[in-house]
Order: structure tokens, then C-alpha cells, then sequence
């Protein structure tokens, strides 16, 4: 009798989450590897979040937020978890969403109206800002023009001051956004390889432009995104908010359809096999990150205001300035690679260097840089 | 490209070829000259690398050895008084190393021979060789046919000659070979992660090398890192954590070891070394690998991915890792010794002011001797050699289970233990308490 009520108890150890011990696991949390249940994995996942955001001290009671929300999974789970955070332990804080249009077709419509769906479901005032409103150009357009090399680029530096001028119409004194953890070790990485030690230094704060127009946060810094992507179809509660709205179910898997050519695809792929052989590794990578021994001396470039737009900058136009005077003028190369012409450099040889003049010197050994 | 050459011969010259009327058509098509001396004509390797047919044979060696001359004066690596032992593994290179400095030596030889009062000595070189055969028993069968080779290949290297020192990595553990071996076995075994097993694995080569260097000696240690590797070491390092310690890694001096370790290849790329070995005709033996299954690697075909991509990119990651700030230790340090020249010690000067001249004392992990981050220490830890670890080894290394972890660090060689107990002593209070003693008013007893 003992013999075999020992042998079931073991079998059922084996079996019950490593959390509470009592209920059955339906999944390996990516994050530990650890067997937990569906009420464990959201419990926890909630808390981790609340953690960081009062260790962190991201908030203050009575203060106006706006969530950057792109429709997508990023975005979506954090202004649920946001919302829920504030209302149960007393944030006190005042929630919008603010979310950028940046007309891509096929991709940015669609997610779009999912913010208008939460906008409905959590009951947060939505704004919307496009490109084609602030810029006179939507990335279909810039894609047109430049192609499919480094328009992650345009469409980063737009999106940023996009942000910025949405949350200075709604009056918000904070600016969040959805990057993950696998986002923030993507961007280390992307640093080391690109030799951006300035942005090295800088890219692990989870609160970044307190010295700027809107400080911004990141609560998602040590959230995994495959427990991200896990979350929604985990929660009850959630999905009773949004599931019965989908039509697609691989909504949270659509990737902006211009990415498959961006350079972070490299950094990606790597921090996915990584993930593969030690899940701690992206923890592991942001750790680096923020002990990287970079003297205070080359970390920040001295502040300005841009002469065309009055948008913060370190150089005499702001870099959404130099970018949309080149599509203007039909230069699609000005401000992309190194800075050597514009209005922030000298003007005379700008426009009729070639892009692969950039790369072939990089390259040229000693004795041979035919200027 | 315009005749600017007085030295130009008509074969490179297209203006004046035509001007002659004579070969006209083919002179187009064949003749390319060096991009540097504008003389020879210029090698191809065919190996599909960047800059393949731009330089002749002796720029391209000039240049490459250039880069290493220059990394030994301008960090004072290697200077008349030192006995200087080269780390040789029979990879390429380690065999450049080997070579370049057997060069420099020679060079210092006919000097010395040269000159009337005899003033500066001739460094002495020496040629240490890890045995790893220990740790991976089955695929080791060649390693007594790459003894033999690379004892033939010292031997060539003379004069002047140089011992060569055959060190199996389970020496650490003491000179019984067969306790050693044993011991070496149930350590590696008790480490259950394949990546925290290849990395204890070189931290014990280290440690092997330093024992042969000090027992013998030598006071210098060449190791033959190129910049391709130290690429793949910037990455690793990041994902396992390691981004306080990385800048420590990465200089061309290493000076906290007891015998200070130095990389005169350190801006010299793989690709320049391997066509170097093929120019020169330097035999290199690969010794058959445990394949590697482990984060290592993988960083290892991401960098070969990116070099793909662009092959300027491990210069880039190393140029990036370079603007870390480097520690106290990594530059050699300055001696008053009188046998040291005085050239010597004025660069040596010049040189460690660019450096943070605050001395801090670090704390070391025992293990892999990394640099400690103040942040990462666990003072409350019941065991001593989980507290003095950093936090990469603590996981990639060391035991999980509490009842393990003693018995792991029975088997850790002597000198890393040493360390752990050296670390106990010194408790972050009574150490600040002594620097700022000085300063007190107060007793011991009524100070805060």
C-alpha cells in the first residue's frame, strides 16, 4: 500500500507546477524552464512586472502615462498588464494610448484597429498620429523611394518623434513602450557590432530622456518575449477581452512586412539559437549591458534643439530633419551611414558620393585612399 | 590612376603604353601592381578574402609584421632583459608568434653581436605546448605525432635556441600523472553545463601555462590571440554575462596574472595570419577538437556569418570593445629594477599615463580570475567558493545542489582554492576600515 501510494506520489510530484505544488503544468516558462501552471505563469508574470516597476521606480502616483501602442503583441499585453497593475496596487496613475500611424499597408491598418478595440475593451483615450499627417510622407511612399535597405531606419527616427509629439498633445508627463527583453539584448548586440558606444552605453536604461521633452520607460526590460507572446492565450481574463475580436489568430506573429531586410534580422536569429541552448543568456546580455565599463566622458553627445523643427538634436538639424530634406530633395542616401555632408557636415561633396564610397573605405587598407 | 612613379615600369603605366602604340590592348587586362610600393607585382591567395591581389608578397608580410612590431615596443612586451615563453598550440597563430618572435630575436642576436660594449642582453624565448589529452581520453590519439612535430619545428627555430616545454594540462593538480589525470576527469565530469565545461577547461590551461612560466623563469607570457578571435571573445563574453570584465580580456597586456600575459597579434586578422602561414610556407597542426556543442561555438559561426556580410566586422567589434575602460593591471607594470633600460622604463612612463592611475585593489574570481563587479558579491553565501565566484561561473561551472559544491572544490587545483581563502579574509568592512584608518578619530570600537 505504501510502496505504490509512494510510487503515485512521486509520479504526481513530477507533475504538479514547481510554483504551487498543487495544480497540473501546462507549460515550460522559457524564462526558468520551470513547469508551472496557467494561474502560476500570469501570477507570476504579473508580479515580475510590478517588481520592476516599483523597484525601478518608473511611476509616481497622479502621473499622466501614455502607452505607445502599435497594435501589436508588445504593446497590446502592456496596456492590459498596465492597466490591471494600476487598478490593483493603486499606481494612481492617468493611462492614454498613443499610437503611430506610419501607413504601411497591409500591416500597419490592421493592428491599428486593434488599438481602436482597446481603446473600447480597457477604456483608455486613444491618439493617433500618422507620418503622412506630420512628415507629408508614409513609409509605403519612403519605401518607394529608397527601397528595402534601411528604411528601419527613417521609420525609427519619424516613429520616435512621432511618440514625442503625441505625448506633448496629450499632456503626459511619461512616455512607456512595449520593449522586451529579447528587443533591449538585440539592441546591445546590434551596438557592439555597429561600434555605437555612445548608444551602448545608454541603451540598457530602462528609463531613458529624463533631460528631454518626454522621459520614457520600459516595464517589459526583463520580460522574455515568448512569454509575452505566451501571455494572452494563458489569461483568462485577457482573452476574454480580445479573443472573441480577432480575426486572425496569428495576429501577434505579423511582423512589419519591410523587416525581413533590417540588419537586426542578424541579431535576432543569434539571440534565438542562443535562447535555445541557456534562456538566461538574454538576462545575461542586458547584465552586460548595463556593466560595460564606458567612461561617463563618451556618453552623452551635447544637446541642442534642431534649427528646422526645434525638435531636441546634437547636431544643427535633427536627424527626422536631414532625413525628410532628402526625400524632399530626391536624396534618399542623405543622412543614412556616416555623416559626412548635409547640413551637419560639409556641403560640397554630399550629394555626389556614391553609398559604396562609405563601405569601400571602411575596407581600404593603408596607401591606397584615392581623395 | 595617374603616372605619378618615377619608378614606374611601362608595364603598370597605361598612359604610356598607349602613347607608345605598343600593346595597347593588353595592357588593360593583365598587369596590376602593389597598392603600397607600386613595384611588384601583387599576390593572390584565391581564398576569396577582402583585399585578395592588391599587395605584393613582401608588403603584405612587411605590413602584417609591422603590426606586431609595433604592438611589442609601444606596450614594452618583450624588452632585452625578459625571458619571454610563447604559448604554442600548432594552430596558425600561435605558429605567426612563434615565428615573429624567433624573428625579433634573431634580429636582437646579430645586434648584440654587432655591438662593441655588449650592453643589451638578448631576451631569452622559450615554447610552452598544452597537452589536453587528459581531458578528452578518446579523440587524443594524435597528440604524441604533434609532440613530435612541434619539437622538430622549435628546433628549426634556432639559433638562438629555446627550450620547449611539454605541459599536460593535468599538471595542475601535481606531478602524479595519474592522480592528476584522474582528478581532471571527475572534475570535468561534475560540471554538467558544455559550455561552463570548455571554458573551466581553458581556465586551466591558463593556469598550466602560468605554472611552466613561473617555475622556469620566464616572466613574460606570449599568447598568439589574433583580432578575429577576440571578436568571438567580446560576444561570448556579453552572453554569459561577463560585461564588467570583458575590457580585462581584451588589451594587448594582461598583467594580473603572476607572469604577465601579452598579445602581440592582437590587430592582426585571421585572415592575414592563415595567408601568412601559406606565404611563408609555416606548417601548422590542428589537433582533432571535442566537437563543440556549446554557446562558444555558436558565437564562433555567428561571427563567421557577419564576417560574410561584411568583413570588416570583427575589426569593428574589437575597435568597439577597445573603447571599454581597461583596469589597472592591463599594461605592464613599471619596475625599478636597474637590469630594466632606461628606454624601457621611460615608455613604459609614457605609456601608463594614459591609464587611470587609481590603483584599486580588485577582487578576483578564483576560478577564472575575472575582475569582480562590487554588485555581484553575496556576502551572506554559506559557501566560500560560491560567495567568491563571479556570477557566470557560479552558474556555468559550479555545482547547483549545495552538497556538490564542497566536493567540487576538492577538486579545483590548489591555487584557485588558495584564492577563495584569500578572499574570505578580507571582508569589505575591515578593509575599508584600514584604508581610512588613518583618518579616524575615533577607536576601533566607537567607529560607526
Amino acid at each position: 500500500m505504501e510502496a505504490s501510494e509512494g510510487k503515485s506520489k512521486k509520479q504526481g510530484a513530477s507533475r504538479l507546477c514547481c510554483l504551487c505544488n498543487q495544480r497540473r503544468p501546462v507549460l515550460k516558462r522559457p524564462k526558468t524552464l520551470q513547469q508551472i501552471c496557467k494561474e502560476c505563469f500570469y501570477e507570476v508574470f504579473e508580479e515580475e512586472i510590478h517588481q520592476v516597476i516599483v523597484k525601478n521606480h518608473l511611476f509616481k502616483s497622479g502621473e499622466r502615462v501614455a502607452i505607445g501602442a502599435s497594435g501589436g503583441k508588445d504593446s497590446t499585453v502592456l496596456a492590459y498588464v498596465l492597466s490591471e497593475l494600476n487598478r490593483r496596487h493603486s499606481y494612481g496613475l492617468d493611462l492614454f494610448l498613443l499610437s503611430i500611424d506610419e501607413g504601411i499597408t497591409g500591416y500597419r491598418d490592421d493592428s491599428l484597429e486593434t488599438v481602436k478595440r482597446n481603446e473600447l475593451q480597457y477604456g483608455l483615450p486613444l491618439q493617433i498620429l500618422s507620418y503622412k499627417d506630420l512628415y507629408g510622407w508614409t513609409m509605403d511612399d519612403i519605401v518607394k523611394m529608397i527601397g528595402l535597405k534601411n528604411n528601419c531606419t527613417f521609420c525609427g527616427v519619424f516613429r520616435r518623434q512621432a511618440l514625442d509629439r503625441g505625448a506633448a498633445l496629450l499632456k503626459v508627463d511619461k512616455l512607456v513602450t512595449g520593449h522586451n527583453a529579447d528587443d533591449i539584448a538585440e539592441t546591445v548586440l546590434l551596438n557592439i557590432l555597429r561600434g555605437d558606444i555612445a548608444r551602448l552605453s545608454r541603451c540598457t536604461s530602462i528609463t531613458t530622456g529624463e533631460d528631454g521633452p518626454i522621459p520614457r520607460c520600459k516595464p517589459f526590460k526583463y520580460t522574455y518575449e515568448k512569454e509575452i507572446v505566451i501571455y494572452p492565450f494563458i489569461t483568462e481574463s485577457f482573452s476574454l477581452h480580445t479573443y472573441a475580436y480577432f480575426k486572425k489568430l496569428d495576429y501577434f506573429s505579423t511582423e512589419c512586412i519591410y523587416s525581413p531586410n533590417a540588419y537586426r534580422g542578424f541579431a535576432r536569429e543569434f539571440i534565438k539559437d542562443l535562447e535555445r541552448l541557456r534562456p538566461r543568456a538574454i538576462l545575461d546580455i542586458i547584465k552586460s549591458g548595463e556593466d560595460f565599463r564606458i567612461a561617463t566622458t563618451t556618453k552623452m553627445p551635447e544637446q541642442g534643439t534642431c534649427e528646422r523643427c526645434g525638435y531636441i538634436s546634437s547636431q544643427k538639424w535633427c536627424k527626422a530633419c536631414v532625413l525628410l530634406d532628402g526625400l524632399n530633395r530626391g536624396l534618399p542616401k542623405m543622412g543614412i551611414g556616416r555623416a559626412r555632408g548635409g547640413v551637419n557636415g560639409d556641403h560640397q561633396k554630399e550629394t555626389k558620393k556614391p553609398a559604396s564610397a562609405a563601405r569601400s573605405l571602411e575596407s581600404k587598407q593603408c596607401g591606397s585612399l584615392d581623395f | 590612376m595617374a603616372c605619378n612613379s618615377s619608378g614606374c615600369e611601362s608595364g603598370g603605366c597605361y598612359g604610356r603604353e598607349k602613347d607608345n602604340g605598343r600593346k595597347a590592348v593588353d595592357v588593360k587586362e593583365t598587369v596590376t601592381l602593389c597598392v603600397k610600393c607600386k613595384c611588384n607585382e601583387p599576390m593572390t591567395f584565391g581564398d576569396g578574402g577582402s583585399d585578395d591581389g592588391r599587395f605584393c608578397a613582401e608588403c603584405f608580410r612587411s605590413n602584417v609584421y609591422g603590426k606586431f612590431r609595433l604592438a611589442v615596443t609601444s606596450h614594452a612586451m618583450i624588452t632585452p632583459s625578459d625571458n619571454v615563453l610563447v604559448a604554442f598550440s600548432g594552430g596558425s597563430s600561435s605558429r605567426v608568434a612563434l615565428q615573429f618572435v624567433h624573428e625579433l630575436q634573431v634580429k636582437a642576436l646579430k645586434n648584440y653581436e654587432a655591438s662593441r660594449d655588449r650592453s643589451l642582453p638578448v631576451f631569452g624565448v622559450g615554447v610552452a605546448f598544452v597537452d589536453e589529452s587528459a581531458a578528452y581520453p578518446a579523440l587524443y590519439g594524435g597528440v604524441s605525432d604533434a609532440i613530435a612535430w612541434v619539437r622538430s619545428t622549435v628546433l628549426s627555430l634556432s639559433p638562438p635556441g629555446k627550450d620547449l616545454h611539454v605541459v599536460p594540462i593535468e599538471s595542475v593538480f601535481g606531478s602524479d600523472s595519474v592522480e592528476a589525470r584522474d582528478r581532471l576527469v571527475k572534475l570535468l565530469d561534475s560540471v554538467s553545463d558544455e559550455t561552463g565545461k570548455e571554458d573551466l577547461l581553458l581556465h586551466l590551461k591558463m593556469l598550466s601555462l602560468q605554472k611552466v612560466a613561473s617555475e622556469n623563469g620566464y616572466n613574460r607570457l606570449v599568447v598568439g590571440s589574433c583580432t578575429s578571435r577576440l571578436a568571438s571573445h567580446v560576444l561570448t563574453a556579453t552572453v554569459k554575462g561577463r560585461g564588467y570584465s570583458l575590457s580585462a580580456d581584451i588589451q594587448h597586456v594582461d598583467a594580473r596574472w603572476k607572469v604577465p600575459i601579452v598579445l602581440p597579434l592582437r590587430d592582426c586578422v585571421w585572415q592575414e595570419i592563415t595567408r601568412l602561414c601559406h606565404l611563408d610556407g609555416l606548417k601548422t597542426v590542428e589537433l582533432a577538437r571535442h566537437p563543440q556543442s556549446g554557446i562558444n561555438d555558436l558565437v564562433s559561426s555567428f561571427v563567421a556569418l557577419l564576417q560574410e556580410e561584411n568583413p570588416s566586422r570583427e575589426c569593428t567589434i574589437v575597435r568597439t570593445a577597445a573603447k571599454l575602460t581597461p583596469f589597472y593591471f592591463n599594461k605592464i607594470p613599471e619596475t625599478d629594477d636597474s637590469c630594466v633600460p632606461m628606454a624601457t622604463q621611460r615608455r613604459l612612463k609614457k605609456f601608463n599615463l594614459k591609464y587611470d592611475g587609481s590603483m584599486t585593489t580588485e577582487a578576483f574570481c578564483p576560478i577564472c580570475n575575472c575582475p569582480l563587479n562590487g554588485s555581484d558579491s553575496s556576502e551572506d553565501e554559506s559557501d566560500a567558493l560560491y560567495a567568491a565566484s563571479c556570477s557566470s561561473c557560479r552558474f556555468q561551472i559550479l555545482p547547483q545542489d549545495g552538497s556538490s559544491l564542497e566536493q567540487f572544490g576538492s577538486l579545483l587545483p590548489h591555487h584557485m582554492i588558495s584564492q577563495v581563502k584569500h578572499h574570505q579574509k578580507v571582508d569589505s568592512q575591515t578593509y575599508l576600515r584600514e584604508k581610512i584608518k588613518d583618518c579616524l578619530l575615533l577607536d576601533d570600537e566607537e567607529a560607526v
